[in-house]
């Protein structure tokens, strides 16, 4: 099974360990990404901040080298590429003109077929089926799992998950034999782009979620975002200062969650180039299987 | 919808975002969740459901306010207020607009200095060389803000941790990116 892969910049540099759990939880279950040949960045922020036709021609241009590369399904693991490229393609098909004028600027053609999955979609229709087949052991921890903006927004364009309280992310950790927990900031804004230019705003929005997911006894945040992962990590120490605490619950990446469950080592899924240490308490975490029948039943529920 | 077109003669800022992005900012009835939901409409100089009455009033003096407010620049894009919006006003794109069109006219304000050099470093960097380049992103950034010492502790701990790439990466066909910044962002900045 063949399908593309758009890592994007984030997962080339300082997410490298996104694109190692993505990778290695691809292989774990035989499934080939093919990367995107000489794919650019999408533009992020930035662009759609300051010019309109740039942040179309940027995204347009990767979705038109995915369409040479002959590839029809794309995975775009980074939640603000993820959004970019989808609004883009929906931006295009509503308006000729204004695909022609695109077109025209990046000087390719492009005609807009190729499946955009983020990486819930992907794990969803690639992974969560066998997922019990394949885990060495239950993830029994209580997580809170945050969605971020951008996998969710705008709603009306991605159509993904329910805005306001999102449940797809919850089920598959539920899968994995974690309890995620009912809290208030699922997607709230991390501060995303701001994390140079406003330093103090992101260690007040970042904050704020991990402070909501402490006081309601999560014990590990379960991201799907490069920028919140880094926020959320990096940034610790700016986020302690504001809260005044001294927080250690670290930010997971939702493939290096299955990952773990898999039974895949630390440097397979780039857990040691976390800033907050991923140590999570020790546990009994055997599968049993009857404690997994029930979990299941729970999830369905 | 009722529209300034015809009263006023010349254009109203709101008649332009109508035009230009297809958002009626007219169809605001004040309801203020955009504000409530907004995680920063208390760091702006006007919270997103004030700056849209701005908008609608069409007064100028007004409008010249808006290009040069804060909140253009400190809006995140994360997109609740649309999502909120019980009239599916998309106050992003509008933000979109406005930031394109104060940068246009040199009205920026100076407070938003380093959220523009940032912007404006991490594009740079794209049309060099096609991807992100974070050390060449955060030199850029720095020169144009002479924030030199931010985040020093932060990269020791990068590199460390394999997070920076000491060399950028650089795609075959940066060519035609840098056709492609020809044709927008540049091409803007020319005609100013």
């Amino acid at each position: 099974m063949k399908i593309g892969f758009y890592p994007g910049c984030s997962l080339k540099g300082g997410s490298r360990e996104y694109a190692e759990s993505v990778l290695a939880v691809a292989k774990a279950f035989e499934i080939e990404l093919k990367e995107i040949s000489d794919w650019n960045c999408c533009g992020a922020t930035a662009a759609h901040n300051l010019n309109k036709d740039l942040s179309l021609s940027l995204p347009t241009r990767i979705l038109a080298q995915a369409e040479k590369d002959g590839l029809e399904e794309i995975l775009v693991p980074c939640a603000a590429c993820y959004s970019r490229l989808t609004v883009t393609q929906h931006e295009l098909a509503k308006d000729e003109e204004l695909r022609n004028r695109i077109c025209g600027i990046i000087n390719m053609e492009y005609k807009g077929t190729a499946k955009i999955l983020n990486i819930i979609q992907f794990i969803e229709k690639y992974v969560l089926e066998n997922i019990r087949f394949k885990m060495h052991h239950n993830l029994d921890y209580k997580v809170a799992c945050y969605y971020g903006c951008l996998l969710v927004r705008p709603h009306d364009i991605l159509k993904f998950d329910r805005v306001e309280d999102p449940q797809s992310m919850d089920k598959i950790m539920r899968e994995l034999g974690a309890t995620p927990i009912d809290w208030a900031f699922k997607t709230e804004c991390c501060g995303a782009g701001m994390s140079v230019s406003r330093t103090d705003l992101v260690a007040k929005l970042s904050g704020n979620i991990i402070e909501d997911a402490l006081d309601r006894g999560a014990e590990a945040i379960i991201v799907a975002c490069p920028m919140c992962q880094s926020n959320l990590d990096m940034r610790r120490p700016d986020i302690d200062k504001y809260l005044n605490r001294k927080t250690k619950i670290p930010a997971i990446y939702i493939t290096q969650a299955i990952g773990m469950a898999l039974g895949l080592g630390e440097t397979d899924l780039g857990l040691q180039r976390h800033f907050v240490p991923v140590a999570l308490p020790e546990k009994d975490h055997s599968l049993d299987s009857n404690n997994t029948v029930s979990q299941i039943q729970e999830g369905e529920k | 919808m009722q529209s300034h077109d015809d009263h006023a003669g010349v254009l109203t800022l709101s008649d332009e975002v109508r035009h230009s992005v297809e958002v009626n900012s007219l169809k605001c009835y004040q309801c203020g969740k955009c504000s409530a939901g907004c995680p920063l409409s208390s760091d702006m100089d006007y919270p997103p459901s004030v700056l849209m009455r701005m908008l609608q009033t069409g007064r100028k003096d007004l409008e010249e306010k808006i290009l040069r407010s804060y909140t253009i620049w400190l809006c995140l894009a994360c997109e609740m207020c649309i999502a909120r919006c019980p009239m599916e006003i998309d106050i992003p794109k509008v933000m979109d607009y406005l930031r394109e069109r104060s940068l246009k006219e040199g009205k920026a304000t100076p407070r938003a200095k380093d959220i523009i050099a940032f912007h404006k470093s991490f594009l740079l960097s794209i049309e060099k060389t096609g991807r992100l380049y974070e050390i060449g992103l955060i030199v850029a950034y720095k020169s144009k803000t002479y924030h030199m010492m931010q985040d020093v502790n932060l990269a020791p701990g990068m590199y460390v941790r394999g997070k920076l790439a000491i060399l950028p990466e650089i795609i075959k066909g940066r060519k035609n990116l840098g056709e492609i910044f020809r044709k927008t962002l540049k091409k803007k900045e020319e005609s100013k």
